[in-house]
């Protein structure tokens, strides 16, 4: 029998920016059909590992891999990997002037798209609308939205529904949401996990950063991560995020101190 | 919706397959190196003109001559007016359909898309090959409704009232040592007439093209629209890529008279070894709308400050000017707003792209003179600067000499912020489409005002600009 590969895997990855190590040490494996929860108090090196993941050209690896389908992609530029079926959706996404959101949509799709199926073909602009108005009925996003610049001028939960409506349109099979419910009122939250939830499949799966427990009552993780200091020093099942909530990073701190010396 | 689609598929070819290529050079009349008092009358005699016009010419390059360069804006101490031819005439007659052209300057043509664009989207087309226009047509129901369309040699054959009363008026031949050179050795160019009240509602377009080395083109325009009329008119441009210098150096006048309006849009995509030396400008009457579209990306130099005279209350002027300089390039663009009368108007929007030893530089002024009250102008330029070593400069001048006046000014510049390209490649484009819809996204005020087809090719070009710059 073959060796089984996971979707997604991380190897000893220290990382950081500038000559700083942020990231010492991060081990992590997602199956397919699996929600991760990652967890940890601000500093912890949360977003830095979802910009690595991602690709950013400002962040140094130091060592470690990081195997998607089994193949490195530490070396590959962030479109590269994006083209392949990893995503993410951005704690803070960047405003694009005089781009409208359907616009970048249809190249980001027909960019993905073939690189995916290997063919030379784009979606024809029939095609293309339809796929998008399907997509916004389902987020129930409004039909402007399309003709909008691309972040421009949009409220918080604005800029984290458009990113779940990107996370649609190219139908990643890894996504990494990086605190997708700061500065989200518990409606807009409650939408945009609604989202989320109707876009996975057991084909894919998904790596939920957060900083609070209130966004894996919508969105149910099937393991849960607590990072500090740049290493995961707990993982375990649901009721971990629940009690984190409860008993605070403090908690996690002294655990870890505990078990460390 | 007014936006276009933006097709920035990976495009393959740069400028040399696209626009680069030359015919052999195959010419009926070829004016040796250099200008004198010879050579403008051997122009003047080839053309049969009358006495008047090559006075006109003889004039004019007295001006050009006792005229110091100027020093004032880009660098053109390596311009060396010995060196140019400054008249070919590549065929014997005109033709008005693409197959009596000789075979290798329609293929040129074919290969430049201009015969597809005309069954398209255009009412009419003039194409210059060298000096002269070697193509000419306007749809027949235009020419019904009194609708001129041809080449200025032609118009000064066949109304030589009309031209007798405007040529010159707008931009006289000592306006300036480049207009100054053009009256003298001009050739080509459109004459456009629109009678009153007539619209045009699809473009005219012309279209030049310079194929041999070290030639002058010296094309020659002028536009008359009469009362309550409309017209858009485009021009486009390339040139072939040689190591030495060729010049550009137009003249395009305008007059738009009461309640009508002129929309005229250039996208200039010369080679980079083409100095682009233009002076434009128009007169508005009375609640007269003018309006320049500028698109400038090609030309090693380009100094052009379209301009727009408001002679009589309730005209409105305006410039939309899109400049990119990329490697080696000095794009010196802007435009002139001169207010003569009250209650008058005028806007300026500059979008400058400057991408490795690229300059851009925004040059404009707004006057407005005594007497001209309650006039309204507003100037905007935002710089865009692709990478640490480009630059770009303002120089927005203003002479203001009423006191009931609303003027406005804002500049901007910034940078492609990396942050931008990781988000957009994050979403699986490259770094070089990232960049040319970030760029795209940022001249999209200018983009939507034009005609669909020549916003794709825009985008195009731009997409060209970044393809192999990006490592």
């Amino acid at each position: 029998m073959a060796e089984h590969t996971p979707l997604f895997m991380i190897e000893n990855l220290h990382a950081g920016i500038e000559g700083k190590e942020i990231l010492r040490g991060v081990n992590l494996v997602i199956e397919r059909g699996e929600i991760h929860a990652l967890m940890g108090p601000n500093g912890s090196g949360k977003s830095t590992l979802a910009y690595v993941i991602a690709g950013h050209p400002n962040y140094e690896v130091y060592e470690g891999r990081i195997l998607y389908k089994g193949e490195n992609v530490l070396e590959l530029p962030a479109d590269e990997r994006a083209r392949m079926g990893m995503f993410l959706a951005f704690q803070y996404p960047t405003a694009i002037p005089g781009v409208t959101m359907a616009n970048f949509l249809r190249l980001a799709v027909n960019a993905v798209r073939k690189a995916r199926s290997g063919e030379d073909k784009a979606l024809t602009p029939r095609e293309f609308r339809r796929l998008l108005r399907e997509k916004l009925e389902m987020l129930r996003i409004d039909e402007t939205f399309a003709s909008r610049y691309l972040n421009e001028g949009f409220s918080g939960g604005e800029k984290k529904r458009a990113e779940i409506l990107q996370m649609a349109m190219l139908e990643p099979e890894f996504a990494v949401l990086d605190e997708t419910d700061s500065g989200l009122d518990i409606d807009a939250l409650r939408t945009v996990a609604d989202g989320v939830n109707q876009l996975f499949n057991p084909n894919m799966a998904l790596l939920v950063i957060t900083h609070y427990q209130r966004i894996l009552n919508y969105l149910r993780p099937h393991y849960v991560h607590v990072m500090l200091d740049g290493k995961i020093t707990i993982s375990g099942g649901p009721e971990l995020a629940e009690e984190l909530e409860q008993k605070g990073y403090d908690w996690v701190k002294t655990q870890h101190v505990g078990t460390a010396s | 919706m007014a936006t276009p689609e933006v097709e920035l598929k990976r495009l393959g070819s740069e400028y040399a397959e696209k626009y680069g290529f030359r015919d052999p050079e195959q010419y009926v009349f070829k004016a040796r190196k250099g200008l004198d008092r010879e050579v403008v009358e051997q122009i003047s005699w080839i053309k049969n003109e009358p006495d008047w016009m090559r006075e006109f010419r003889l004039r004019a390059l007295e001006y050009f001559l006792r005229r110091p360069m100027p020093t004032w804006g880009a660098d053109l101490s390596e311009l060396n007016f010995d060196e140019i031819v400054y008249y070919i005439k590549p065929t014997e007659r005109q033709g008005t359909s693409w197959d009596e052209l000789p075979e290798h300057i329609r293929r040129t043509f074919d290969r430049l898309g201009i015969p597809e664009a005309e069954r398209k989207f255009l009412a009419g087309v003039g194409a210059q090959y060298e000096s002269e226009v070697v193509y000419h047509s306007l749809r027949e129901e235009l020419t019904r409704l009194g609708v001129i369309f041809v080449d200025m040699d032609t118009a000064v054959r066949e109304y030589p009232q009309l031209v007798k009363q405007y040529f010159g008026t707008i931009i006289p031949p000592n306006d300036n040592k480049f207009a100054a050179l053009n009256s003298a050795v001009w050739s080509g160019g459109s004459f456009v007439y629109v009678p009153e009240g007539v619209r045009v509602e699809v473009p005219l377009q012309a279209y030049f093209r310079i194929n041999a080395e070290n030639v002058g083109q010296f094309e020659r325009t002028l536009i008359i629209v009469e009362p309550g009329a409309y017209v858009h008119y485009v021009e486009g441009c390339t040139a072939p890529i040689y190591s030495a210098a060729s010049l550009h150096s137009a003249v395009v006048e305008i007059i738009v008279k009461e309640g009508a309006r002129c929309r005229y849009t250039t996208i200039q995509n010369w080679s980079k070894n083409v100095y682009n030396l233009v002076t434009k400008r128009a007169a508005a009457y009375r609640d007269a709308t003018m309006e320049w579209v500028d698109g400038n990306l090609g030309s090693k130099v380009t100094m052009k400050y379209p301009a727009v005279w408001l002679m009589e209350p309730g005209a409105r002027g305006e410039v939309l000017s899109v400049a990119f300089a990329g490697d080696g390039q000095h794009q010196d663009a802007g435009g002139k707003m001169v207010h003569v009368a009250p209650y008058t108007s005028s806007q300026i929007i500059s979008k400058s792209i400057s991408k490795g030893t690229g300059r851009a530089s925004y040059r404009g002024l707004v006057k407005v003179h005594r007497g001209a009250h309650h006039v309204r102008a507003n100037v905007v330029c935002d710089a865009l600067l692709l990478d640490e070593q480009s630059r770009t400069d303002t120089y927005p001048y203003m002479e203001i000499e009423e006191e009931q006046v609303s003027i406005g000014h804002e500049a901007t510049v910034s940078k492609v912020a990396e942050e931008q390209l990781f988000y957009l490649q994050s979403r699986g484009l490259t770094e070089a489409e990232a960049m040319s819809m970030i760029v795209n996204g940022f001249i999209e005020p200018i983009t939507k005002e034009l005609p669909l087809e020549y916003a794709v090719e825009l985008n195009r070009l731009i997409a060209l600009e970044m393809e192999g710059s990006v490592g």
